[in-house]
């Protein structure tokens, strides 16, 4: 009886593996398929010469990052991704902590509150979020302009000052890049660090007021320590997105990355190389390299954000 | 109980998954790497037929075959309207397919690297595909047939003999001529004829005229001197190559062709550089570097800047902002000394607006004779009305009302003879172009010297020629 009641609950245990294993089976193969192999398969192109219409690439090994090595377009593009690395998270969540803080805890109307019309300046923020990359990107193109079409040089010129290339002078244009993508993103985070804000118990603040904490105290001395989860969610957020920046330098600079290659950045490279000189065998490995630098990243950035919770 | 019910669950899984698993296969196999040859078309004998004087090519009169447009600057109504009725008159049971695109190549490359590519193609605009790597894979037709056949309009006149010589040429590729340049390109300096005769400005014919009149310009303070899409530096390289062979010969632009040592740091090259980057210091519209074609030549229609260089394509890119009296015209670049190796009147024309036929196409005759209908007087003729371009077809634009730009270009052509230059660098070797266009942006904003300009050139042309994977071409 017993021996029977064992191997019907064995049984039960193997149909009900088989029946969770038919259910994730879907998923991993859905990976496998869209995501596992393509990387293979770039891998595997990368010690090609393929160009993108032949049947039969021939096979080069390494060759292709040997001539990577040398390629100083593709290492100026990835100076660019560095630096955006770490000024576009900085900044970002510079700016979007600031606001944030004001539309939750910088009143000055009593108790713990946002500073006077914070409702309508958080739709406000959130709106370059809504808006398409490229339009953002086509929008900018015109702000941007270097005439008295411009929204930023009409003021200096009617002023009698030299109008500012900022997307053709090849000193300015990375900068003016770097604000865009800062523009873009700071909506969405103060949107998150409100929400995270909203979570943090009022009595925190009142105590804290009472002890005679003024705004920066406040600031400093709750809400950031209790907002770190947060933060450094948005990091490493912001860390991919300064890793793979491409539409907007792609649409919105002369020459795709120009002027002179000042904004380029690696996407765009690969992008350039692969669907414009259509050496599909190069863009793969340029794609390869990106690959490590952002799982290099993405290690770091696990590493570096094991730290204990404040739990309140 | 339970058993039946989960025997039913799993059949249904068991359907489920293999539903799932048959098409992945299939796609893990096509994704992202080229499909083997041999599982489609390109594998099975081409469609063809019986040769006849109606069908000098032997075309199957049965077999449908697909055209594929460049929906850019000349849209798409000049092959439905003009073309293929053309060719239908002939063939009336050849079904055509017609595909109109911006994005040439991302439509088509999946489709070349498949095995089944259209037959006819329009291999133009901004998202081309590359046509040295399409020679080097051997998609390219043969269009030698072609040349040889007897004309659509008199069979007594080989197709070779109704088209400029320099559109065989350029159609060239290893020896083999393989795509056809169908439209005919005349570079010059832009001007309205009213600004002009308003302020009794001249056409300079000496570079010291040249930069006396962008003087006078700038002093009346009626225009900018002088612009180019500063955005696209093309626009400018283009006339400072143009300028260099005037001074140094045709051979300078074939020694930039070839990828020669030094090629970009002859003498000619550098006088002209250095001739165009003082007419960038002292002479543009401002903010010329961050304007791009279409902005420039909007203010030259405002008679905001008196000259910029372009090809003969800008009448008709402009027609909807081009004030009615403005009067377009065009010429060519002034003698830079006495001693030029060319004369005066020497033009950048070349035959360009590319278009091939898919080697491994089911139906690649009928491309090449939907192409030889293209060359006919009718074809291009109203081809050339329509867009308003010229063609490469010799006399076809004669007895057709064209608008004045377009008339001006054409005098010029004909002034010319056979001075004509070109460069094919651009098309064979689009890296080279691309450092090329930056630097001459630099240049032309005072940040490269001259001597710094040709070293970033020839660096890249040197890259490029040391490059295992780069095809190389030689004219």
């Amino acid at each position: 009886m017993t021996n029977g009641r064992t191997r019907v609950a064995r049984r039960t245990d193997f149909t009900r593996a088989r029946f969770i294993a038919g259910f994730l089976s879907v998923p991993v193969l859905l990976y496998l398929i869209y995501v596992i192999s393509p990387y293979a398969q770039a891998f595997y192109i990368a010690m090609t010469n393929w160009r993108g219409v032949s049947a039969s690439p021939r096979f080069v090994g390494l060759e292709n990052f040997q001539r990577l090595l040398g390629d100083g377009t593709f290492w100026t593009a990835v100076g660019h991704n560095g630096l955006l690395l770490v000024l576009l998270p900085l900044l970002t969540i510079a700016i979007a902590l600031f606001f944030a803080f004001l539309l939750n805890a910088g009143g000055t109307a009593g108790g713990v509150s946002g500073i006077w019309g914070s409702r309508f300046y958080r739709v406000v923020f959130f709106f370059p979020q809504v808006l398409a990359v490229a339009i953002v990107a086509v929008l900018f193109q015109q702000v941007f302009r270097p005439d008295r079409s411009g929204m930023l040089n009409a003021p200096l010129m009617a002023l009698g000052l030299e109008p500012v290339g900022f997307l053709s002078n090849p000193d300015v244009a990375f900068w003016s890049i770097l604000g865009v993508l800062v523009w873009q993103a700071v909506g969405f985070y103060v949107v998150l660090f409100s929400a995270g804000m909203a979570s943090i118990p009022r009595e925190m603040y009142e105590a804290a007021q009472i002890d005679g904490a003024g705004r920066v105290q406040l600031f400093f001395r709750v809400t950031l320590p209790l907002l770190w989860d947060t933060v450094q969610v948005g990091l490493i957020y912001l860390g991919i997105a300064a890793l793979d920046v491409f539409a907007i330098v792609w649409v919105m600079t002369a020459e795709h990355g120009g002027p002179d290659h000042s904004t380029t950045v690696m996407a765009a490279e690969i992008y350039r190389n692969a669907f414009q000189y259509f050496k599909f065998g190069y863009a793969s490995a340029m794609g390869v390299v990106l690959f490590f630098f952002t799982v290099a990243f993405a290690v770091l950035a696990m590493r570096l954000s094991r730290r204990e919770r404040i739990e309140f | 109980m339970a058993d039946s019910s989960f025997s039913r669950r799993e059949l249904l899984r068991s359907a489920a998954l293999a539903g799932l698993l048959l098409p992945g296969a299939g796609a893990l196999a096509a994704c992202a790497s080229p499909a083997g040859g041999g599982n489609t078309a390109g594998s099975q004998a081409p469609a063809t037929g019986a040769k006849t004087a109606a069908n000098p090519l032997g075309i199957a009169e049965d077999k449908p075959f697909e055209v594929v447009i460049f929906d850019g600057g000349f849209g798409d109504a000049y092959a439905r309207d003009i073309h293929e009725p053309l060719f239908k008159g002939k063939h009336a049971k050849v079904e055509i397919k017609h595909t109109a695109t911006k994005e040439i190549a991302k439509t088509l490359q999946p489709r070349f690297a498949g095995g089944n590519p259209p037959e006819l193609i329009n291999n133009s605009g901004d998202n081309a595909m590359d046509f040295g790597a399409l020679a080097q894979d051997g998609q390219l037709q043969d269009l030698g047939p072609l040349l040889d056949a007897p004309s659509w309009d008199d069979p007594n006149v080989k197709v070779r003999d109704t088209i400029l010589p320099s559109a065989i040429e350029l159609g060239t590729y290893d020896g083999t001529f393989s795509v056809l340049n169908y439209a005919n390109t005349v570079w010059g300096i832009w001007y309205s004829k009213k600004l002009f005769g308003d302020n009794g400005w001249e056409v300079p014919k000496t570079w010291d005229e040249f930069t006396a009149l962008c003087e006078k310009i700038k002093k009346s303070g009626k225009a900018a001197p002088f612009t180019y899409a500063g955005k696209h530096p093309f626009y400018i390289y283009e006339t400072i190559l143009t300028l260099s062979a005037k001074i140094g010969g045709a051979d300078v632009l074939k020694n930039i062709d070839n990828l020669a040592d030094g090629a970009w740091k002859a003498e000619p090259v550098a006088k002209a550089a250095g001739a165009f980057a003082e007419i960038g210091a002292k002479y543009l519209l401002q903010g010329t570097e961050g304007l791009d074609h279409i902005q420039t030549q909007t203010a030259q229609n405002k008679y905001e800047v008196a000259m910029l260089p372009n090809g003969s394509w800008l009448e008709n890119e402009q027609k909807d902002t081009t004030p009615a009296d403005f009067g377009y015209a065009m010429f060519p670049l002034p003698s830079f000394t006495d001693s030029d190796a060319l004369p005066y009147g020497t033009l950048h024309s070349r035959p360009g607006e590319e278009y091939f036929v898919a080697a491994r196409s089911a139906n690649p005759l009928a491309g090449v004779e939907y192409m030889r209908a293209m060359l006919s007087k009718e074809g291009a003729g109203k081809f050339t009305e329509l867009v308003s371009t010229l063609t490469v077809v010799n006399g076809a634009a004669d007895g057709r009302t064209l608008k004045p730009g377009l008339q001006s270009a054409a005098s010029a052509l004909k002034e010319a003879g056979t001075n004509v230059t070109y460069f094919r660098f651009r098309q064979w070797y689009k890296e080279l172009h691309d450092e090329v266009a930056a630097a001459t942006g630099q240049l032309m904003s005072g940040r490269l010297k001259v001597a710094e300009w040709a070293d970033r050139c020839q660096k890249k042309s040197d890259e490029i020629k040391n490059d295992s994977s780069v095809k190389k071409f030689t004219r």
